[in-house]
């Protein structure tokens, strides 16, 4: 299994480590998932993301080229922003969601799924042509996500810069983070403030220690993958391979404003066509009327027939609820009741407005 | 280092039971809990509902999934702990204490089968030897 630089820290840390698809990552620390969730949302959380995919597209005809590639609207970027797009196959489905960093009109800078960052890689080269150059980052980067309303002045402590200079969705490169230089964006997936640090791969050991130091006095706890993954599920934000795969578009997972129909990519005409037509399918919210936990794939019922399956499902420790992301039949979307089939019993669900916990972000 | 109580048996399943005559109290171990993590719902079973040794019995969630709980003896649910619906969390706190169903014993011989708590303990040092590879 792969490491990152950080295994040691995890493990001084308690981290219980999981095989993450091939990577060794800690799924929670001692404190446990509940706690790094709760902590995420009043202090701040560090996650350890090494694994994520970085690719750089470059050359004279790099925006146009990544214009026909990607769902969002490239030549409307400025220097210094990020945007969150999709790569999709021509018949709609999604290759990958991916965040798009712009450095220059000649220079960008991809970070994709772990666990699609040879496919991407792969997708990207296999349409590539004259003015271009895609280059696989990943083997040479770390990530560290820091996150939560205490980011800021924890990242202050250390950072060569000032990061409540920092807008949304914008990023700095060529800044030091405890002394390591470091691309640093004000994104995340957790639906809170924070910030994502992309440094060498072999050069940052200091930067997990420093931040940890700095964010004693805010309550900074390390935070694994579990807590990761609650902490985006109520906040509704996508997973590939959930909400998004090759066999479900960005439109049905409800994340069209991502997709500009007014420009071709790859993709663009069935996905036209899908939204003038109707969209057959919709993720919906839904919370647990009666006990139990829904979890992925729990078949969906609604006046007597199957309308669909639970795309992420589980107990929301903010809320205090059990509650599911499902995509179900356009024509069921509407309902108000419906049944999850939990360990062989129907249970009851409402549906419930998504995403569960409204996003705290830095505007 | 998991906890063992040594007057419990034990099955390879992370079950534990308290035997006496013709009942049977089940819970999970301290090894168990720890490796699902923060438990949010216990799914009890029915009262009155017969089990085969072995059988699923019930189903214990943790933030992380699903976790099944085997039956480690056959027989017939005569209680369950409805202390834990309201707090499932107990497990973490209190495995051995926070027993999930009593059962009337179709055949109390079966519990030759079980482990005892220095063969249980025995396991779990083993395991643990593992995942500190």
């Amino acid at each position: 299994m792969k490491r990152t630089i950080f295994y040691d820290d995890h493990i001084a840390a308690g981290g219980k480590m999981v095989d993450f698809g091939g990577w060794e990552l800690p799924v929670q620390y001692g404190s446990g998932i509940i706690e790094e969730h709760k902590r995420v949302r009043t202090a701040a959380g560090l996650f350890d993301v090494s694994h994520m995919g970085e690719v750089s597209v470059k050359g004279p005809k790099a925006e146009e080229w990544l214009e026909g590639m990607v769902t969002n609207t490239i030549a409307a970027m400025e220097d210094g922003q990020v945007i969150y797009t999709f790569l999709c196959y021509p018949n709609g489905g999604v290759v990958d969601d991916l965040l798009v960093y712009r450095k220059s009109r000649e220079d960008y800078f991809l970070v994709v799924n772990a666990s699609n960052a040879e496919k991407d890689v792969e997708w990207l080269s296999d349409h590539v042509r004259e003015g271009v150059e895609v280059e696989d980052l990943s083997s040479r980067l770390s990530e560290l996500a820091l996150q939560g309303p205490k980011a800021e002045e924890i990242l202050k402590k250390v950072a060569s810069f000032d990061p409540s200079a920092l807008g949304f969705f914008r990023f700095v490169e060529n800044v030091e983070v405890a002394g390591v230089k470091s691309l640093v964006s004000r994104t995340g997936y957790t639906g809170e403030d924070g910030f994502e640090i992309y440094f060498p791969w072999d050069e940052g050991r200091q930067v997990w220690k420093a931040l940890m130091e700095a964010g004693e006095e805010f309550g900074l706890l390390p935070a694994g993958l579990g807590s990761r993954d609650s902490l985006r599920f109520e906040a509704g934000l996508p997973l590939y391979g959930h909400e998004l795969s090759a066999s479900i578009t960005p439109l049905e997972a409800g994340l069209g404003y991502f997709v500009h129909l007014d420009k071709d990519f790859i993709g663009s005409v069935p996905l036209a066509a899908i939204k003038k037509h109707g969209i057959p399918r919709k993720i919906i919210g839904l919370e647990m009327v009666d006990k139990g936990i829904p979890r992925e794939h729990y078949e969906v019922r609604a006046k007597g027939r199957t309308v669909g399956r639970v795309t992420s499902g589980g107990f929301s420790p903010t809320l205090d609820k059990s509650l599911a992301s499902a995509l179900v039949d356009a024509d069921a979307a509407d309902g108000e009741e419906f049944l999850i089939v939990i360990h062989g019993r129907e249970k009851r669900a409402k549906r419930t407005k998504r995403p569960f916990y409204k996003k705290n972000y830095k505007r | 280092m998991a906890k063992v109580q040594k007057d419990l048996k034990y099955t390879e399943n992370h079950e534990w039971a308290k035997i006496e005559g013709k009942t049977m109290k089940v819970g999970v171990t301290d090894y168990a809990q720890h490796a699902m993590g923060d438990i949010v719902y216990v799914e009890l079973p029915d009262t009155g509902a017969d089990f085969r040794a072995g059988e699923d019995l019930c189903v214990i969630e943790s933030v992380k999934g699903a976790n099944d709980v085997y039956s480690p003896l056959s027989g017939k649910v005569t209680e369950v702990n409805s202390e834990l619906e309201d707090s499932p969390e107990l497990i973490n706190s209190d495995p051995y204490g926070s027993w999930i169903a009593e059962m009337e014993l179709s055949d109390p011989s079966e519990g030759d089968k079980l482990l005892d708590g220095e063969a249980y303990e025995k396991l779990c040092e083993k395991l643990e030897a593992e995942e500190g590879e």
